[in-house]
């Protein structure tokens, strides 16, 4: 098929982008996303234009360093699907396609569609964790945890932290990114003594970092790769009241 | 040079308890006087920084993605393997390091698997309380699988996100020790070189991946975790960005370069489609468990598998190997898919390929039990080819997928270089010539949380180490020679892209150094790979300057150290006049064309010394002593 493609071109993070656009033919609906934009990078260099800079590693929905909003979506039409698995069978020949990189205060452009995530790492720092030592822990199967409970915990741990939520929400908040991590670690026995202060050092940093606040719109579950449910954010509020109500001091 | 082991002496169960009650102790005090460099952030990579500083060394890791959150390990899928024996099925820490020996085909050292068996269960015991969402069992137990090359069920699972959820754990123990400003994190950094003062290694130059700056770390020990090379054969299981660099840059700074021909070509990955193809997909082992492996009876049936009769179908493996069926080990199930399908009986467009099915399990267990056990990677699989394999059997081809070779180490994870150690897929310590699913996972974090944690205090305390600090002549030096290189790549500015060099190296090493190597065609790819690097360094076109956000020049730099390695894998392939593992020569091979290992000449670890560029490498040999285990054909029959 032959495309049209809009694409963010930004030098660094002081100048100012815009968006150029390129003509591509012979794209296989075979093809991922990426792989598209690698024939099209061949092409610029081939034409000794700088090719289009973009964040990616794994290529199979895993490691969360794909982004792109495509066409308005975060990881573009498909839901529950990064953009390194979207495959071009999902567009049509003729079709003309915007890429951009996430916006977000907290995200900074570095370069085309790279883009700064730091601040994640910066709120996982604060309480994203159980504090056990290594060699301190007892033997794995001590504490029965109910299946039920695990699947849950796992579902909200299959957060790949790739920024989608925050790139999709109007107000750009991490609240479901948070409230993932939150969720996972207050439902299992293993992160029950830090519960309350977890949550109250990693939303205090949520916060410092520029994150916009929850209007409930529910997009960021809606765009999420790997659909993780609202209900996680429901979960931290809870967590976050009641930590706040009895008060510990952080 | 004498390669020393350092393998402790005594009975193979007390080594490891003997030698960590010998090694040298820094006192509690002391350490914070350490700083030590981790290169790398994956399984070993974190779990080594965070357990170094939570024993308080001053701690600098490094990776070259955007967060450590998202190194390669993220990526595997099927489990991890502990001598746990939850299942009471006759597991035990000496059959785990018996099965991993025989599986590695006897090219592994007996004390350092041994070690390896030995902490296994501590792994899984410090990832559940880190929160690790492991399978459980309707009591709330921990849930196991079976893997290749194993009859006990002891693998360990999260869904098929195993890497993802045991990283996630690491990364929250690398977190913490950040946020207590125990560990100094230093993302979007690629370590071009090691620093050497007076013999010993104590320091990296970096380039800063956004703003191009060349930098200086200075330290007491490094530590590289950087991962296997996977990528050399361009089209491979591993991360776009995994590469060989830091070893290699390793390797020309003395570190000997041990078994680089032994690479695992995993039996199930979604097959190449096309010449835009980026990376290969894995299709986790696991699978394996409840799916069968079939081709049609008769040469070039184009039916559709639904229409081809059970009694038109060959399943093979089981056919051939009874006793342990659709689980016999990788390097097995692979050569026999390349043989079905150089025999003619090869399906889908290209012919290279060969089904896995699992209609008889959605028939047993019900579509809704295989969902929960297999449901992402179904999904990834439709994904990618666009069919549903719960109503047609998936299309399966081997693929590359790891490398048993590395840095040659020792006992306590040193390379030849002092104060420099290796860990993780970036050594080559403990999977012998083919390595059992499972166990990487397992090698990662046993390096990382429960071995290099006592060994290098050892150094530390005992080695002499007098201050030196960036402004050192050494790191001058090697920044210059860093600096040199990359303008020598972005001067070059000839027609040929990094992409299409790369493709084929690839496709050179793929066709002579791949699932089958022959005298040869070994040589006649030595001589390709030769002209190949001519070609880069004289022709290559790298747009773009240093000083800013440059992934052609980061794709370059990879590039220009895959070519040599691909040289010294080749050279490592055709001095190995046997077959063993992964490692198949078709000159030698048995009557019913396994592999035929030649004990008396081969028992021994190659490893190899840079003596200059284009010069050839000199080859060190170290013994390979097996005290417990007998060695034998391997059978899996
Ligand atoms: C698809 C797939 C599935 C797998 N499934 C399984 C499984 O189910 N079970 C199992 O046991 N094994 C599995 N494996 C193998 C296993 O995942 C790897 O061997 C293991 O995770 C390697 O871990 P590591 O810590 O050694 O390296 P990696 O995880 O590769 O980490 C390397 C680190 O080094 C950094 N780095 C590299 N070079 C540089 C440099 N020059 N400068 C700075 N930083 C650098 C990277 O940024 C990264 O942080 C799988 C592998 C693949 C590809
Ligand atoms: S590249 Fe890893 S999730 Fe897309």
């Amino acid at each position: 098929m032959n495309l049209t493609l809009k694409v963010w071109r930004q030098k660094n993070n002081q100048e100012y982008g815009r968006l150029e656009t390129y003509k591509i033919g012979d794209i296989s609906p075979d093809m991922s996303f990426l792989e598209m934009l690698d024939v099209l990078n061949e092409d610029l260099t081939r034409k000794s234009i700088e090719p289009i800079a973009f964040d990616h590693d794994c290529r199979e929905g895993v490691c969360g360093m794909c982004s792109l909003y495509i066409n308005g979506r975060a990881h573009g039409p498909k839901f529950g699907t990064t953009t390194c698995q979207l495959h071009m069978r999902s567009f049509k020949d003729g079709d003309t396609i915007v890429i951009e990189p996430w916006r977000a205060r907290a995200f900074p452009v570095l370069r085309d569609l790279v883009v700064d995530r730091g601040a994640f790492d910066r709120i996982m720092q604060k309480g994203g964790f159980v504090s056990v030592d290594t060699g301190s822990a007892p033997d794995a199967n001590i504490i029965p945890i109910p299946k039920p409970v695990a699947e849950k915990a796992m579902d909200a741990a299959a957060c790949i932290g790739c920024g989608a939520c925050v790139a999709a929400c109007k107000n750009a908040s991490a609240m479901l990114f948070v409230s993932a991590k939150v969720s996972q670690l207050a439902l299992l026995p293993q992160g029950q003594v830090e519960r309350q202060t977890r949550v109250e050092k990693m939303v205090a940093q949520m916060d410092k970092e520029g994150f916009g606040n929850c209007s409930n719109t529910g997009a960021c579950s809606a765009e999420c790769p790997k659909e993780i449910s609202v209900e996680n954010i429901a979960r931290m509020n809870r967590e976050y009241f009641s930590a706040r109500l009895t008060g510990t001091e952080i | 040079m004498i390669l020393d082991s350092k393998i402790p002496a005594g009975p193979i169960s007390e080594k490891w308890s003997k030698h960590k009650f010998n090694l040298k102790l820094v006192n509690p005090a002391n350490k914070r006087k350490f700083e030590v460099i981790v290169v790398g952030s994956g399984l070993a990579g974190a779990s080594a920084a965070a357990s170094l500083a939570e024993l308080g060394y001053k701690v600098k890791c490094y990776c070259f993605q955007d967060s450590p959150r998202r190194a390669h390990s993220i990526a595997a899928q099927g489990g991890i393997n502990a001598a746990k024996n939850y299942p009471n099925d006759g597991d035990s820490v000496y059959r785990l390091f018996y099965d991993t020996i025989k599986g590695g085909d006897y090219r592994a050292r007996e004390a350092n698997v041994h070690r390896l068996a030995e902490v296994s269960v501590n792994i899984i015991d410090q990832c559940v309380a880190q929160g690790v969402p492991f399978a459980r069992e309707y009591g709330g137990h921990l849930d196991n699988r079976s893997f290749g090359g194993a009859q006990v069920s002891r693998t360990f699972y999260s869904r098929g996100m195993t890497g993802q959820q045991l990283l996630l754990g690491a990364y929250s123990a690398l977190s913490r020790q950040i946020g207590l400003g125990n560990v100094q994190m230093f993302t979007r950094t690629e370590m071009l070189d090691v620093v050497m003062v007076d013999g010993q290694a104590r320091g990296i130059i970096t380039r800063n991946l956004v703003t191009g700056a060349i930098e200086k770390h200075a330290a007491h020990a490094v530590c590289l975790a950087t991962g296997g090379y996977g990528n050399v054969f361009y089209l491979s299981t591993n991360a776009r960005g995994s590469n060989v660099t830091a070893a290699w840059r390793a390797h020309k700074k003395g570190a000997l370069f041990a078994n680089p021909c032994f690479t695992q070509i995993h039996p199930t990955c979604i097959p190449v489609s096309g010449d835009h193809q980026s990376k290969l997909t894995l299709m986790s082992e696991s699978l394996r468990n409840d799916g069968r492996v079939w081709v049609p009876k008769a040469k070039g049936d184009s039916r559709r598998p639904e229409d081809i009769p059970e009694d038109e179908r060959d399943y093979y493996l089981e056919r051939i190997y009874p006793s342990f069926g659709n689980l016999v080990p990788r390097d097995v199930a692979s050569r026999n898919a390349k043989q079905m399908c150089d025999d003619g009986r090869g399906v889908g467009a290209s012919g290279l390929a060969v089904y896995l099915d699992f209609s008889d399990a959605i028939k047993r267990l019900g579509e809704s039990v295989v969902k929960q056990k297999y449901g992402n990677l179904f999904d990834m699989y439709q994904q990618i080819t666009g069919e549903n394999p719960y109503k047609t059997p998936m299309r399966m081809y081997p693929a590359v997928h790891y490398t048993m070779g590395g840095l040659w180490v020792d006992y306590n994870l040193m390379t030849t270089v002092p104060g420099l150690y290796a860990l993780g897929e970036s050594n080559f310590s403990d999977h012998g010539a083919n390595r059992l699913g499972a166990s990487a996972l397992m090698q990662g974090l046993a390096d990382g949380y429960f071995v290099i944690p006592f060994t290098i205090g050892d150094y530390l305390a005992s080695a002499n180490l007098k201050p030196v600090k960036t402004d050192h002549p050494a790191f001058a030096e090697a920044e210059n020679n860093v600096r040199d290189r990359i303008n020598k790549l972005l001067s070059i500015k000839g027609k040929l892209t990094v992409k299409e060099i790369h493709q084929k190296l690839g496709k050179i090493m793929w066709d002579y150094c791949g699932m089958a190597r022959s005298e040869e065609g070994l040589k006649h790819a030595k001589a390709l790979i030769q002209e190949l690097k001519s070609q880069f360094w004289n022709d290559v076109n790298v747009l773009g300057g240093g000083e800013e956000l440059n992934q052609s020049l980061e794709h370059a730099g990879r590039l220009a150290d895959f070519l040599e390695l691909g040289e010294l894998m080749v050279d490592d392939a055709l001095h190995r006049n046997e077959s063993c593992g992964g490692h198949f020569r078709t000159e030698y091979q048995t009557e019913e064309n396994e592999a035929k290992r030649d004990d008396e000449n081969f028992c021994y670890v190659a490893a190899w010394e840079y003596t200059g560029d284009n010069a050839p490498e000199n080859l060190h040999k170290e013994p390979l002593v097996f005290e417990n285990v007998k060695l034998s054909q391997r059978s899996y029959k």
